[in-house]
């Protein structure tokens, strides 16, 4: 984990493969599965990760949310949101996006 | 089932919560014969097996409840040839679908077919780390279709998640085990140190390993875990024989997770079936969400109103939720007693003793013959007669 590069806002992140990400009705939350493995995405972590579609920069994400969410800036916590995802492993950079 | 009077239960139910992993057990039948299998002893008796409509109403039944994560397993599922279809139904409900398999039955066609029916993920077992010792302890001929099998998940892209029990006759291999496991590019691993229920506490003088035995073992894993970093994320589930507190088992009983065997029993375990004087409901009867939240099966042991001492005023109480039902059985005749795996038990010495013992013999020495989990083994201990075969 440690030797990951920090991410940046030009980074395009995508679910990393074998980890689906799904809105569960029950919890009313969005959830990561994976192999006999179940994590529970809060209210902020699940807007974050949704967006996250091998398409969109860091950047774009926040910009979304802020217009979203009317918050004037969310970089840092976007960028913040989703090291943790990274470092837990259930998103990558996609390598090939431009 | 959108109706007045479903509603007013949810409020009866408030405190209770959703379950989260439900495990189908689609057949006690399985082409291995395991010494530790944790499958009952008595399996062979409850040979009516749902059929397909059967799981498909209740699987749509345990979604509606909030299940996400679902495990097919058995004895084992490869024997039922609606496996496909039933992937294909859990799929289309939402389940996030896991396999667990020994792989026998497995073809190229039908791996195919589950992953076009969207079959997330496999978990192929294996006995050990070579031909023999895997062969030996399955009583089988099965190591190199093993192997056959784990390089065809690889390919069809599912997660490579292999699962090897570990005891007293393959501890000392573990470097050869995750030298497979590097071999075969898994993603998973998990070192299932055994636990004693079914036909492994049947066998359980032969598979206790020593303390030695299993520092080395851990100590290799933790050495092989630096090395090959994120690449492989290994599991070492600790066995509880050598521990002083127990387990969490289940998470507690009635809290996250649901156990279906093949007769279509309902269980807050997989071994639940052994304690006496509790009436499992069935999915033929009830629908699973009033066996969940109303049965008197479920709600025995949830929270914390039948403890006894030393569990009632112990603080950890909440986070052990006093170790195992059926180990506590099993080892004292009496479900509600401290798990003995805990130190403060006033029967702990009978954990100790069982180490004790294991710590006198040579590894690898056989004590007593084995007793393999053959269908014919099945009924005669069911019926109280010898087992007919032994080490065959």
């Amino acid at each position: 984990m440690s030797e990951k590069k920090p991410l940046e806002l030009t980074d395009t992140m995508e679910i990393s493969k074998h980890f689906r990400l799904q809105w569960e009705e029950v919890p009313k939350a969005y959830v990561l599965l994976y192999p006999e493995g179940r994590v529970q995405l809060n209210g902020s972590a699940g807007e974050i990760v949704k967006r996250v579609d091998g398409k969109t920069t860091i950047a774009a994400i926040a910009e979304e949310l802020q217009k979203t969410f009317n918050e004037p800036d969310l970089r840092k916590d976007v960028l913040a949101g989703l090291e943790i995802a990274y470092g837990n492993g259930w998103i990558r950079v996609k390598t090939s996006a431009a | 089932m959108e109706t007045v009077g479903s509603e007013l239960k949810q409020v009866q139910r408030s405190g209770i919560p959703y379950p989260q992993w439900l495990n189908v057990e689609l057949t006690y039948q399985c082409p291995l014969h395991c010494v530790y299998c944790y499958n009952p002893i008595d399996y062979a008796k409850y040979d009516q097996e749902l059929t397909t409509a059967e799981w498909v109403r209740v699987l749509g039944e345990a979604r509606k409840m909030g299940v996400v994560q679902l495990g097919l397993s058995g004895g084992e599922p490869l024997l039922r040839d609606d496996l496909e279809e039933i992937v294909a139904e859990a799929h289309k409900l939402g389940f996030y679908t896991n396999l667990l398999t020994s792989g026998i039955g497995m073809n190229e066609t039908r791996i195919k077919r589950l992953k076009d029916n969207g079959l997330d993920h496999i978990q192929v077992s294996f006995q050990d780390s070579t031909k023999e010792m895997n062969d030996f302890l399955s009583s089988t001929k099965t190591f190199d279709l093993k192997k056959k099998i784990a390089r065809m998940v690889k390919e069809y892209d599912y997660p490579m998640v292999l699962n090897v029990v570990l005891h007293r006759m393959n501890l000392d291999h573990i470097d050869k085990i995750l030298g497979l496991a590097e071999e075969m590019d898994a993603d998973y691993v998990e070192l299932a140190n055994t636990q004693y229920y079914g036909w492994s506490f049947l066998n359980r003088d032969q598979l206790l390993p020593t303390h030695a035995q299993l520092e080395k073992a851990e100590a290799y894993v933790n050495e092989f875990r630096k090395r090959i970093g994120d690449k492989m994320k290994i599991f070492f589930v600790v066995p509880d024989y050598h521990a002083t507190r127990p387990k969490a088992c289940m998470n507690g009983w009635g809290n996250i997770f649901i156990n279906i065997a093949p007769d279509g029993m309902v269980l807050p375990c997989h071994e639940a079936r052994m304690l006496p004087g509790i009436n499992f409901p069935n999915v033929r009867d009830l629908a699973l969400d009033q066996i969940w939240y109303d049965s008197d099966a479920f709600n025995i042991y949830r929270g914390d109103s039948w403890m006894k001492e030393p569990c009632r005023s112990c603080p950890d109480k909440t986070k052990d939720f006093g170790g195992c039902r059926c180990q506590a059985y099993m080892l004292t005749q009496d479900a509600t007693n401290t798990d003995p795996i805990c130190d403060l038990s006033p029967k702990h010495h009978l954990v100790t003793e069982a180490v004790a013992q294991a710590e006198l013999l040579k590894p690898n020495v056989e004590i007593k013959p084995l007793v393999f989990r053959l269908n014919k083994n099945s009924k005669a201990l069911t019926e109280n007669r010898a087992p007919e075969e032994v080490i065959p």
